[in-house]
């Protein structure tokens, strides 16, 4: 096999290469995440008994992100007080179509979840299966007053009743095209949200 | 005895056209009256009223004799049956065998013995010369009526007790001595119990890792340097079954050396396959004695091919499907080898140029003749291929490949260990006293 | 991976792979709801021929903390008796939709026969094979030490506990194990040997000639006939008692048995007492297989001993068990099923 991008697609190897588009320059994500934090903040009337939790991999470090941000405004916020992760791979419904996934670490705050305002954070809102896969989780492991979700994109093509309640940008896609996240904590770049052009399968 | 001169089938005359004796010159054979009528050059025969075979390319041997086969019957006929077993033994070459005497009822009186060589008579075949037990059912406790049997129609000369071992060692000097009075043998399956109980593999880094237990060598070893020692003290002759390690063709070697009457046979799985196999735990592999190491495996071919092993011997031993398609533990020991036994020989002797065809034609027919006690009168094997001589013969294509395919086979089971190899070799045609029991390489039906 | 059959077979990567999501596993076994609904809709079969209920006990547990069907099958001496064969009871398991088969056989091979066959095509878990390998058990050990011999819990003196944080991701490198007793019977110790190998660690076999197997030249550790001189000389990381079968000593055990003079004898050179504990370092662990037979091959002391981890070992089995079920189970396999067995190629000599 040559090289080619991480998850593997059926694209012969003779199409030209994909065209990515940036949609989200670092400000932008930046910009982003703030608006967030100040929504989660309005929201809820302030950052109290919240917790976010982040679904690996790249909603852990956006977690972090907005936990550091609710600490600038609201003093006396601890982010590592009310930042945890959330490992959902063992609650997907698709495990059987794809490769054995690694499990990863589900890490909750001190405090827990019961009683609180869980957000959850993840950087792609897509089918929503993820999040349902989330919802399931958190219930094993407590129950919170509420739970809330925040994407980073919000690309559309729903497949169950489920609804962002922060989302940095909304992002009409087609199925065939990819949105890809990169974050500096884990992909060693620059961060940028682009648009693959694929083709229809 | 008139039953002896009676053939199953009458002979017909043959000429086999342009065949090399022993892998030397082409002559033509002609087989007639169920003798060897004529040895002369080719194209010279007179084929009037002959069938010809067309034998060019093809070795002459002498008819195989067995001297080490398990037909099964009586008692496990779901198994193999003298017909089957007798069948499949001349699609492989063979005109006589020695039927072995761990059946059920065990051949241990005169009347189960007679009815083995009777049945295997009337089936035609080849000769079927039964192995009378040692020991009253395999017991290794009295001696069986050896005498009783060296004196009936089948005239026993080998007694083994086969599949176990005469392991007292009185009873074991007790039978040396007894079967001097009618010059038999005894077939000693070398395997000290006490050093096997419950063994399933050759003893050594593979049974160590696979967690099966142990078949060391020395069990086998002790049994053969005690009875060859026993052998010289008595002044009998001892013929040393399946040996398989090589320390046992040390003793041998040693033995021989010293003047003891010793014989040693190797079966054509011990001369290819080793313990390694046993890693897929698939029990077509399992056998008794077990299958040994590379330097084994080297060691007997050595052996065989300097005359320490006097002969090769199939220990045919057929088993049903249930009793393999199993775990390990659970399945029966032994493999087939009737029907591979000549091209196993012809692929790890002769064409690795260890041994000439004179060799294996000494090796598979005469030396197991002559242990047998089957080698002399009308109805003698291991003939030299000479004019008068009985007309046992064995047309082999050493040319020829051919792949193992066990449900194809002639024998009634499927345990080859062989399934799928490619072997050198073919027999094309085999005549047991002047009567092709095998031609265009099938066993030729009777009517 | 499409079965375990075997440690030989786990490629130190798998090994890791098993063991870090053991730890994930395990992490879920500490919350009051502990059922995960990972493995909703599959089958997983406990075929047992031979009794262990503790065995049977972690895998049924491990398979119900995922959520997987479990279906007990006692076969107990089905072939030796003339009950039903082991063929046919695995063409039954195909028909009833098993999708992994956990077997415990007193054969030695029966788990690979039963994997190799074509009899099923469920994910076979070798769960103990007469006197030839227990895979899980090996990586429950594995599990076990990398957690006491990783990070703080090795520098630490004292009774420090588990570093479990260090442990992810490690491997044994340059850890030193001692493995006491029947080895020549015992599949925990032929498991242990191979994993702890690939796992990095140096293995020690601890045991009086006789229950050595011939051939254990071959296997990558070292070989010992004294138990002080190994404590005191090798200075092991960890020691690992072997159950010591009484009727080993008789002289009617099947292999002849004999092995050993008499249980005092036994206990008195290869027993782990409180004087062996005193010579182990600060750090080292105790482990057991179970069940112990307290007084012959490890003392009351020994086994009650903080440095003792055989409790531990049955919580971290469920895990271990768990993650190779999820390993085997939860992938789409589709791939896997229709892959011929890689080892039925015929081996010949030329």
């Amino acid at each position: 096999m040559n090289s080619g991008p991480a998850v593997p697609n059926d694209l012969p190897n003779d199409l030209p290469p994909e065209i990515e588009t940036v949609v989200l320059g670092d400000t932008e994500i930046a910009r982003a995440l703030t608006r967030i934090a100040h929504e989660i903040v309005e929201r809820n009337k302030g950052a109290h008994e919240l917790v976010l939790l982040g679904i690996p991999t790249r909603g852990v470090p956006l977690a972090v992100r907005l936990a550091e941000r609710l600490a600038t405004i609201e003093p006396g916020l601890v982010p590592a007080d009310v930042v945890g992760e959330l490992d959902v791979t063992m609650y997907r419904d698709d495990l059987y179509k794809h490769p054995t996934r690694t499990i990863g670490a589900t890490r909750l705050p001190a405090g827990g979840i019961d009683g609180k305002v869980v957000v959850l954070v993840d950087d792609v809102l897509y089918s929503g299966r993820t999040i349902r896969a989330a919802l399931d989780a958190i219930s094993d492991l407590g129950r919170p007053r509420a739970v809330q979700l925040a994407a980073l994109v919000d690309r559309g093509h729903r497949e169950l009743p489920i609804r962002p309640d922060f989302v940095g940008k909304n992002l009409p896609t087609s199925q065939s095209e990819r949105v890809r996240v990169r974050l500096a904590e884990v992909d060693d770049a620059t961060d940028s949200v682009v648009i693959e052009q694929g083709v229809d399968r | 005895m008139s039953a002896d001169t009676t053939p199953a089938t009458a002979a017909g005359t043959y000429v086999l056209r342009g065949a090399r004796p022993l892998g030397g010159e082409p002559v033509d054979l002609v087989l007639d009256g169920g003798v060897i009528a004529q040895v002369v050059a080719v194209g010279t025969a007179d084929v009037d009223g002959a069938v010809v075979v067309d034998a060019q390319g093809l070795v002459a041997l002498p008819g195989l004799v067995d001297l080490h086969t398990h037909l099964r019957e009586p008692g496990r006929e779901d198994a193999e049956t003298i017909s089957s077993g007798t069948r499949a033994a001349a699609a492989g070459g063979f005109t006589a065998v020695h039927a072995m005497a761990n059946t059920t009822p065990v051949a241990d009186t005169a009347g189960v013995v007679e009815q083995v060589w009777r049945i295997g008579r009337d089936a035609g075949w080849v000769d079927v010369h039964p192995v009378g037990a040692v020991s009253v059912g395999l017991d290794g406790t009295q001696l069986a009526e050896l005498g009783a049997m060296a004196d009936s129609a089948a005239r026993v000369r080998v007694f083994s007790d086969d599949g176990k071992c005469v392991a007292d060692p009185i009873l074991m000097r007790r039978a040396l001595e007894y079967v001097k009075a009618f010059d038999g043998v005894v077939a000693q399956h070398a395997q000290e119990p006490r050093l096997t109980e419950g063994a399933q593999m050759n003893e050594g880094v593979v049974s160590a890792e696979l967690g099966l237990p142990g078949w060391p060598a020395v069990a086998e070893e002790a049994i053969i340097a005690r009875d060859v020692l026993l052998a010289e003290h008595v002044g009998s002759r001892l013929h040393v079954c399946h040996l398989s390690t090589a320390g046992s063709v040390e003793i041998v070697r040693w033995a021989k050396g010293r003047g003891i009457d010793v014989t040693a046979e190797v079966t054509p799985h011990h001369l290819i396959l080793t313990d390694d196999l046993a890693r897929q735990y698939d029990p077509v592999f399992k056998v008794n004695p077990p299958l040994r190491t590379a330097r084994d495996v080297e060691a007997v071919r050595e052996g065989l091919a300097d005359g320490t092993i006097d002969i090769v011997a199939t220990d045919h031993a057929p088993h049903t499907r249930e009793d393999k398609d199993c775990e390990w533990a659970a399945a029966a020991f032994g493999m087939t080898g009737l029907e591979t036994a000549l091209s196993i020989v012809q692929q790890t002797m002769v064409d690795t140029g260890r041994m000439t065809w004179a060799d294996v034609a000494r090796v598979l027919s005469a030396a197991p003749a002559r242990i047998g006690r089957i080698d002399t009168g009308e109805r003698a094997h291991g003939r030299p291929l000479e004019v008068g001589e009985p007309a046992n013969v064995t047309l082999v294509d050493p040319a020829a490949r051919r792949v193992v395919d066990g449900a194809v086979q002639v024998t009634s089971s499927t345990n080859t260990p062989f399934q799928g190899y490619e072997l050198p070799g073919r027999v094309v045609a085999t005549f047991l006293r002047g009567t092709a029991t095998v031609l265009d390489g099938a066993p030729v039906e009777k009517e | 991976m499409r079965h375990l059959l075997s440690t030989q077979d786990l490629a130190r990567t798998d090994a890791i792979r098993i063991l870090d999501t053991a730890a994930q596993m395990s992490a879920t076994q500490s919350r009051e709801i502990k059922k995960l609904p990972t493995l909703r809709g599959r089958t997983v079969v406990n075929l047992f021929f031979e009794d262990s209920t503790r065995t049977r006990i972690s895998f049924e547990t491990a398979a119900k903390r995922l959520s997987a069907d479990v279906i007990n099958f006692s076969a107990k001496g089905s072939s030796v008796s003339k009950g039903e064969s082991l063929k046919d009871t695995a063409l039954t398991l195909q028909a009833m939709g098993a999708d992994a088969v956990v077997i415990r056989h007193q054969a030695s091979g029966a788990p690979y026969t039963l994997a190799t066959s074509g009899w099923v095509e469920a994910a076979v878990v070798n769960a103990g094979d007469g006197m030839h390998q227990h895979p899980t058990q090996a990586l429950l050990d594995a599990y076990t030490l990398r957690r006491h011999l990783s990070g703080t819990a090795l520098s630490a003196p004292g009774a420090s506990g588990p570093d479990d944080v260090a442990a992810l991701g490690a491997d044994l490198a340059g850890r030193r194990v001692a493995v006491v007793g029947d080895v020549l019977h015992s599949r925990v110790a032929r498991s242990n040997v191979h994993l702890l190998h690939t796992l990095g660690a140096e293995v020690t076999l601890v045991a009086p000639p006789t229950l050595l197997p011939v051939g254990v030249e071959a296997w990558p550790c070292r070989v010992a006939y004294h138990l002080d001189e190994t404590l005191r000389d090798w200075s092991p990381d960890a020691v690992m008692m072997l159950r010591v079968q009484r009727e080993r000593m008789s002289g009617a055990g099947t292999g002849g048995g004999a092995f050993f003079p008499n249980p005092l004898e036994y206990t008195r050179k290869y027993g782990l007492d409180a004087r062996r504990l005193r010579l182990l370092a600060e750090h080292a662990v105790v482990l057991h297989p179970g069940p112990m037979n307290r007084g012959l091959e490890i003392s009351a002391e020994a086994a009650d001993s903080p440095r003792a981890v055989i409790v531990e070992q049955v919580a971290n089995g469920v895990a271990v068990r768990m993650a190779v079920l999820y390993l085997l189970l939860a992938g789409d396999t589709s791939g896997d099923r229709t892959d011929p067995a890689p080892t039925t190629e015929r081996v010949r000599v030329p």
